[in-house]
């Protein structure tokens, strides 16, 4: 059977639904954010499938690097706040994290 | 099944299965491990895709730079024995809810992906793309290409202020 755009979408369909599901249930912040990644690259994926199956267009992969950019940006943030989060409290579930300040 | 098939299927069951470990696994070290080897699997697919610019860059920095800080973020915040991390005080009633929510959104997807038609260019000799990723980034896209600049800028400044231990 020869390898279309439709199962690169379902690649990525799986991934996404793999990284929603670390988002909506798991506890431990760097979980979450790890689930985040997932579902960015899901997203990557579904960008450069298109970008070949129609016609090799270059702003697919412009937009993919773009998705990247600001996936280090926010891993680099988050990842701050979290060891901020967790000179604090001493742990990083995110379900108990629920006051602003003391 | 030729070449490209079996290094499809290949990579896809690699990324797969390892993003169900990261999802699934109780121990967030192997969770980090694990996104490793779903990031080379992505990055697999990448080059399939003939985007061989982009499979670099995801070695680079997702391997390199994003998971690097995942895994120093994971040894920083946790005792690595016996931590807990699956849902929170909720318990049953929460997991259920995310079971539900994420094989109804997976269906519908995939039965999305499936029925529609897409559009379909003729396939093109593709050569290396990074001409004209650099072509294209440096006209049509050039204020982004700026406003992203600055954002790593930005955010480089903020996180060395946010994490700085406060006196």
């Amino acid at each position: 059977m020869h390898i279309g755009l439709v199962h690169y979408l379902v690649v990525s369909a799986l991934l996404f639904s793999m990284g929603l599901f670390a988002i909506i249930s798991r506890k431990h912040a760097i979980l979450v954010l790890m689930g985040i990644e997932l579902v960015l690259n899901a997203a990557n994926i579904n960008f450069i499938a298109f970008a070949k199956y129609g016609g090799m267009n270059i702003e697919g992969h412009v937009a993919a690097i773009f998705v990247i950019i600001l996936a280090a940006t926010e891993a680099a943030i988050a990842l701050a706040i979290i060891l901020n989060i967790y000179q604090h409290f001493r742990h990083v579930n995110v379900d108990e994290v629920d006051d602003l300040k003391e | 099944m030729d070449l490209i098939t079996i290094t499809f299927y290949f990579l896809a069951t690699l990324t797969i299965v390892f993003s169900g470990i990261v999802v699934f696994s109780k121990n967030i070290m192997h969770s980090a491990f694990a996104l490793l080897f779903t990031l080379f699997g992505v990055a697999g697919l990448y080059v399939l895709l003939s985007a061989d610019f982009l499979a670099i860059t995801q070695l680079m920095l997702y391997i390199g730079g994003i998971l690097v800080l995942i895994i120093f973020g994971v040894v920083l915040t946790s005792r690595i024995t016996g931590i807990d991390v699956r849902a929170g005080s909720l318990g049953k009633i929460q997991l259920f809810a995310a079971v539900i929510i994420t094989v109804v959104i997976a269906a519908s997807l995939i039965w999305m992906f499936k029925s529609t038609k897409w559009y379909m260019a003729e396939m093109k000799e593709v050569n290396s793309t990074v001409r004209q990723i650099g072509n294209e980034l440096l006209t049509n896209y050039l204020l982004a290409f700026e406003a992203a600049s600055m954002l790593l800028l930005l955010a480089i400044v903020g996180a060395a202020l946010i994490a700085r231990k406060k006196h």
